[in-house]
């Protein structure tokens, strides 16, 4: 009786998911039929003129999340280093709540504080600067009077990937076997050639599951990022001029959604938000079971 | 690697004392500036939290005060705070029976064959985007029935909530020593029995923990709350689920999205009341994990 209440609940949770999937499909149907793969190549997106396309989106969601990325992951992994291998017990025990904490910090929270405090602060100082020094380079160019920009939106999802990161890191970086470690110290390496040699090699795999966990929750995020971004959907290169992502477009434009079309046509992305993030989730896992479960050190 | 090649690659005269070879200095300074990077690393990521928590409290304890606590709209934000509890409570309830049944279905029942699936399915659970969560029931509910809810809410945080419990509940179980199973198989008990009476007892504890830390995340949730469930006014407490209940998020949400400054001294106000809470959440789960942790290992 009891093996069968598991059994379906579990049933069940496959069955919500199932559902999801489906009905997230059905909405873009109309989209689909009207549009079909164009949709993705294509720039414009105007819902007064009916006329729909998801290029300058799915630009917007790759570049903010690749700047959670490539900020993030060396900082995150850093952090985890610190915490499982360098600071001591005291320290760790302080450090790794307050970790925490910053990951329980709502979203909503953390775009209202990046609208009112980190978009200005970026606007009078950071961006002039980057502008200044590698105007060259398009990404830097000219910074817009408004605090909304892609590059406050790409902070604010580094701010949410860090603390993710450098949790599990940390998890996996105290897994590694404490012979090995000490090993490769009694050869006469120093700390950080422990670290390098021995610690970051046996964890690649667990890192780079990791990162793709970072990933997904960077891809998905709507609320944080559709208050600092600016609500833009066309493609450019400049950080600093305001953007769109899939899913900010969603949470700012599917209450007040002008027609049918316009509603699909945001299914659409959610549609390919869902196929983007379950894969980089099963390609996590995936990751995470072939290369074994504590990030190969036992390999 | 390469830093112990080169070492061997050097002439070896046994004769002459052990001295430092000629790049050990570097060696050690570039040691202590990655572990200088780490350090520096973990300090941003406390300094982020301490920025952004100090400007919520800073700004957000102008604006509290008890007639903001307790009443509705314009003038306050109690309402909001009821609403947000009751769609938490009604996610919960719902997320917590199916999470801990899911977690002993990995645990006590499911071998490795079943285990993998099930694993997989909450992973994928938990990695979903939330705004998805929210279309999906938008689609299945509110479309459905014309009338957006506290209740289509209150489904989508439950979504949210069960991986995140029956991770919680299953790392507990499996802290549970196997011999109190095998000692329960010894005597006869059934196995429902043993799991209702002795398994899930010893578990409370974590169980209690997961779903303190489900809750703080589903309390700032906002995207499931902004399609579902974001009409409401605020005037007035609403008990009946089965409408729009005004609730915390979606408030802070739109007076962000309005430029107007008493609209944001209110939204500092609701910010730090609702840190305050998720935080203290965060924290007690801490607190309990530890106590019950050390129960099971005694």
């Amino acid at each position: 009786m009891l093996f069968l209440c598991c059994a379906l609940a579990a049933f069940l949770a496959f069955v919500v998911l199932v559902l999801i999937a489906k009905e997230v499909f059905e909405g873009a149907q109309p989209a689909f039929a009207k549009f079909g793969f164009s949709f993705i190549t294509h720039q414009e997106w105007a819902p007064p003129l009916e006329k729909f396309g998801g290029r300058g989106l799915i630009f917007g969601t790759l570049i903010t999340s690749a700047m959670a990325l490539l900020i993030g992951a060396p900082v995150a992994i850093s952090i985890g280093i610190f915490l499982a291998l360098l600071a001591p017990v005291s320290v760790r025990n302080v450090i790794s709540p307050l970790v925490e904490m910053l990951a329980a910090v709502p979203s909503v929270i953390l775009g209202f504080w990046g609208l009112l405090v980190l978009g200005p602060f970026l606007v009078s100082t950071v961006e002039p600067f980057l502008h200044d020094t590698f105007g060259f380079i398009p990404l830097f160019g000219a910074p817009q009077t408004t605090g909304a920009s892609i590059f406050s939106a790409g902070l604010i999802l580094t701010i949410m990937v860090i603390p993710i990161i450098a949790s599990v890191t940390r998890d996996l970086f105290m897994a590694v076997p404490r012979e090995l470690q000490d090993g490769a110290a009694a050869l006469g390496s120093t700390r950080w050639e422990v670290i390098r040699g021995v610690v970051l090699p046996t964890t690649l795999s667990g890192m780079t599951a990791a990162c793709l966990l970072g990933l997904g929750r960077a891809l998905g995020e709507a609320i944080a990022v559709s208050q600092v971004i600016g609500g833009g959907t066309e493609s450019h290169l400049s950080l600093f001029k305001t953007g769109g992502t899939m899913a900010s477009i969603i949470a700012l434009q599917f209450p007040s959604a002008v027609s049918a079309l316009h509603t699909a046509s945001l299914y659409y992305l959610a549609g390919l938000l869902l196929v983007i993030g379950v894969a980089s989730n099963l390609l996590a896992s995936w990751v995470g079971m072939r290369f074994g479960a504590a990030g190969g050190a036992m390999r | 690697m390469s830093l112990f090649r080169r070492k061997v690659e050097q002439e070896f005269d046994p004769t002459q004392p052990l001295v430092a070879t000629g790049n050990l200095g570097r060696r050690h300074a570039v040691s202590r500036v990655a572990q200088g990077v780490a350090v520096v690393a973990a300090l941003a990521a406390v300094a982020v939290l301490v920025i952004v928590i100090w400007a919520v409290v800073s700004h957000g304890a102008k604006a509290i005060n008890w007639t903001f606590i307790t009443s509705g709209y314009p003038t306050g934000i109690g309402p909001y705070l009821v609403g947000t509890a009751e769609i938490v409570a009604i996610a919960t309830l719902m997320a917590m029976p199916i999470g801990v049944l899911i977690a002993l279905f990995l645990s006590e029942y499911a071998g490795r064959r079943w285990a993998r699936p099930v694993q997989l399915v909450l992973d994928v659970m938990n990695g979903l985007p939330s705004i998805i969560i929210a279309l999906f029931l938008y689609i299945l509910i509110v479309a459905a029935t014309k009338q957006q809810s506290g209740f289509a809410a209150a489904i989508a945080l439950a979504i949210i909530e069960v991986p995140l419990i029956a991770r919680g509940t299953q790392e507990v179980l499996n802290l549970v020593p196997g011999a109190q199973r095998e000692a329960a198989d010894a005597l006869g008990v059934a196995r429902w029995r043993s799991i209702l009476t002795i398994i899930l007892p010893a578990a409370s504890g974590g169980i209690v923990t997961a779903t303190l830390l489900s809750v703080a995340r589903a309390a700032g949730e906002t995207a499931p709350m902004l399609l579902l469930n974001s009409l409401a006014k605020g005037d007035a407490v609403q008990f009946n689920p089965f409408h729009e209940i005004p609730n915390v998020p979606v408030r802070i949400f739109q007076l962000s999205e309005e430029a107007n400054p008493e609209g944001f001294t209110e939204a500092w106000g609701l910010s730090l009341i609702l840190i305050a809470i998720i935080l203290a959440l965060g924290l007690g789960s801490r607190f309990l994990l530890n106590r019950s942790k050390r129960k099971l290992a005694r």
